[in-house]
């Protein structure tokens, strides 16, 4: 057993007693014998992990290279792959106009639902940090729409923004004011699915940065209000700086979500065609890949989208976290 | 993947010994075998009223057993089938197609079985002709044997139609619309007798029906290449319906909407191209309130059809043959009157058209409309029409473009260009 010479580390050596055995017993082994416990040693920890990686690289990073690969390629749905043809879809999409559509459209609606879906989200934790009646209810309420189904989300606003018959529109004309056409008019439609996603999305938010508020230590709270400082100058001061790692993981979350935006746009589309819109008024870059993917059938362009759009979101992910680090280093 | 679970079951099984008792039980998907015993596997959707025919079927071939596998919704079931027959396996013996995926499957013939092969090419006389040509491929194959159709009429308001001093007859009214700018000047003048509702329900679903009583191609060649351009047929239809949003007569509600569905109870609309599939549709939306509230004329024009199914078998049956004969049997003319009995469904054939049970058949709902009257000459009469493989996705981009129109997006002009443009995408030619 005079393996300094092999250079592992002795704790490591006799926390595992069986190539200690297989040495012992027969010499001609012994080359063998450290090399298997220099492999266990150094290999398990990898073993121990692969699953997690087997199964992302089956169901993650293959079809992400895939996509690569088709996209390079005609591909139908019928013909299946009908030849290599470079980059030609990509030099399609770029002067595409209905991928700059959906890529605006995404970024419009991500800007008005996400910013004030996050505002609010704050205001609402901050309510329900303090000490109010009912609150485990309150906070058990919030998470209500996020676990609600989407079949049901989809009947309850469809009601709401009917252009005919819906509520708000009835609403609006005992008040005085012209019906509007929720699902014709451009800007209508994205408050439209802002409102969808916010009412879904909301309650999620607010309760991770409740329990981010949770964890700021009551001192600090009970000190400022001795030196006199008003609830919404500790809200300010205190809350809002020491959630900062919480705000900015929301935000790239967010991010990463609201680009590949698609269930809320899809129930909101009547005939599930995923138009977005008779003129495509709301439909999202997802929208977009899954209709050419697979109301079209034209896997390569659809795959040609899909890798753009990922491509998209890494890009914003890494602007998120740029910005974010200069926050902090501030 | 049920096949091939199937057969390496049947591998373990032999290994394993007397395990073909178990297999018996085991093989729901493909068709099995036990000792002469046939399992056939009949894929459907909605309700298409097969169950009498199949026992008469099992009766006539002792040693075969049919299953029905059902699916209601054919936005669920056409994208399964479709996944079943690409990957060439989990398709049931027998298939039921709608017919605006038909072309869709036509055009992957390799994968089905070409009926020809089995006694089909002498069926011809059982199918009215347009309706027997949609089930081929351009080079002769016969992949699909047709079931029911919808032919055409339209569906009107009896009390909207009273309160605008338009007749209610339904001769009367049948009459007043020989042709679609009759339909128009009617829907004028009923828009200005100012009753609160409007004419049409949406120009969508008239698009259809007027692109279709053209004949031939609708938007692709059999060699799938757009034809929107060269035919004028096409665009006549689209200039027709606009025309009709351009006159106002339009309530602008996407059809199957919530609010198009609200339209039918709440007397919105006056009329609807109606299928005879449509009346059930109204029956069921209206509900007993709506009884004798809608009747329904003939369409302007004279002829037309939308929705129907055919019968096809996929190349992956392990029992081709008698797949092939289930198939004919159910579409044969016997097999089509009775569905006709059981369901409602208007024949695909000649025969049972003009048979007394569904001449002279009534339908209450409607003011005792003598249904059976009003559909078998508009059926007849339609020239055959072809749908391409990308119809569905064409359809819908005109969906959008009129629905555009009529909610005044977009001009007609800027409509036909979009719609031409996501047509062009959908065919891979944009």
């Amino acid at each position: 057993m005079t393996s300094t010479e092999h250079g592992a580390p002795p704790s490591a050596r006799s926390a595992d007693p069986r190539p200690a055995a297989t040495a012992t017993g027969r010499r001609p082994g012994r080359n063998r014998g450290t090399l298997m416990s220099r492999l266990d040693v150094k290999g398990s920890p990898y073993l121990f992990i692969a699953p997690f990686f087997v199964l992302f690289g089956v169901f993650g990073l293959f079809p992400l290279l895939y996509t690569v690969w088709v996209s390079l390629h005609e591909w139908s749905l019928i013909g299946g792959n009908e030849g290599f043809i470079g980059l030609d879809n990509y030099v399609r999409l770029a002067t595409d106009a209905k991928f700059w559509l959906a890529l605006y459209n995404t970024l419009g609606i991500f800007l008005i639902a996400v910013v004030p879906q996050l505002l609010l989200a704050l205001t609402l934790a901050d309510v329900l940090n303090r000490r109010i009646r009912g609150q485990s209810a309150f906070r058990m309420t919030l998470i209500l729409p996020y676990i609600t189904s989407i079949a049901a989300l989809a009947i309850v606003f469809s009601q709401l923004f009917g252009s005919e018959f819906g509520l708000i529109n009835q609403a609006l004309g005992y008040l005085g004011f012209d019906p509007i056409n929720w699902r014709g008019d451009k800007y209508f439609s994205w408050v439209a699915i802002a409102v969808m996603i916010d009412w879904r999305w909301t309650g999620y938010n607010a309760l991770i940065y409740l329990a981010a508020m949770q964890a700021v230590p009551k001192d600090v709270y009970e000190a400022a209000s001795l030196d006199g400082a008003s609830r919404l100058r500790q809200f300010f001061q205190i809350t809002i700086p020491m959630l900062r790692p919480t705000i900015i993981f929301t935000v790239i979350i967010s991010t990463i979500g609201q680009m590949q935006l698609f269930t809320e746009p899809a129930i909101f589309d009547t005939g599930g065609n995923m138009a977005g819109g008779t003129q495509g008024q709301f439909q999202t870059v997802m929208m977009l890949v899954f209709q050419e993917a697979f109301r079209y059938g034209n896997y390569g362009y659809g795959s040609a989208i899909a890798w753009v759009l990922f491509v998209l979101v890494v890009v914003l992910g890494l602007v998120n976290t740029l910005i974010s680090s200069r926050i902090k280093g501030a | 993947m049920m096949t091939k679970r199937v057969r390496g079951a049947r591998a373990v099984a032999a290994i394993v010994g007397g395990g073909a008792v178990l297999l018996a039980t085991a093989c729901g998907g493909g068709g099995g075998e036990d000792g002469g015993e046939v399992t056939l596997v009949l894929d459907t959707f909605g309700v298409m009223g097969f169950e009498d025919r199949i026992a008469a079927f099992e009766e006539e071939n002792p040693g075969i057993t049919v299953e029905e596998r059902n699916i209601v919704d054919t936005a669920d079931y056409t994208p399964q089938l479709q996944q079943n027959i690409a990957s060439g396996s989990g398709a049931g013996d027998v298939v039921a197609i709608e017919e605006a995926n038909i072309a869709q499957f036509i055009a992957q013939d390799d994968r089905f079985v070409d009926l020809n092969d089995h006694g089909g090419a002498e069926l011809e006389e059982n199918f009215l002709a347009w309706k027997w040509e949609q089930g081929h491929t351009p080079d002769g194959k016969l992949v699909g044997l047709g079931t029911d159709i919808g032919s055409m009429g339209v569906c009107y308001n009896v009390q909207l139609f009273e309160d605008a001093g338009l007749p209610t007859d339904r001769e009367e009214v049948g009459e007043l619309w020989p042709t679609w700018e009759e339909f128009i000047s009617t829907g004028e003048e009923f828009m200005e007798a100012d009753t609160g509702a409007s004419f049409v329900s949406t120009i969508q679903p008239y698009f259809r029906a007027v692109s279709a009583q053209a004949g031939g191609a609708v938007y692709q060649d059999e060699q799938g290449e757009l034809v929107l351009e060269s035919n004028d047929t096409t665009r006549a239809a689209f200039d027709t319906v606009t025309a009709m949003s351009e006159a106002g007569l339009s309530a602008s509600l996407p059809i199957w909407s919530d609010e198009w569905n609200a339209g039918i109870q709440n007397n919105t609309f006056a009329t609807l191209p109606c299928p005879a599939w449509m009346l059930g549709h109204i029956e069921s939306t209206a509900g007993d309130a709506g009884e004798g509230r809608w009747d329904v004329a003939a369409v302007p024009g004279g002829s037309g059809n939308w929705g129907g199914s055919f019968l096809a078998v996929p190349e992956q049956s392990e029992h081709p043959e008698e797949a092939a004969a289930l198939a004919e049997f159910l579409t044969a003319p016997e097999g089509q009157l009775s569905t006709w009995n059981a369901v409602n469904t208007l024949p695909s054939s000649p025969e049972a058209l003009e048979s007394e049970e569904v001449q002279s058949f009534t339908r209450p709902y409607f003011n005792d409309a003598p249904v059976g009257e009003i559909y078998v000459p508009s059926a007849m009469e339609l020239e055959p029409v072809y749908y391409g493989p990308d119809t569905q996705a064409i359809d819908d981009a005109f969906r959008a473009a009129l629905e555009s129109v009529e909610q005044g997006q977009a001009s007609p002009d800027e409509a036909w260009d979009t719609a031409v443009g996501e047509a062009e995408r959908a065919t891979g030619e944009g």
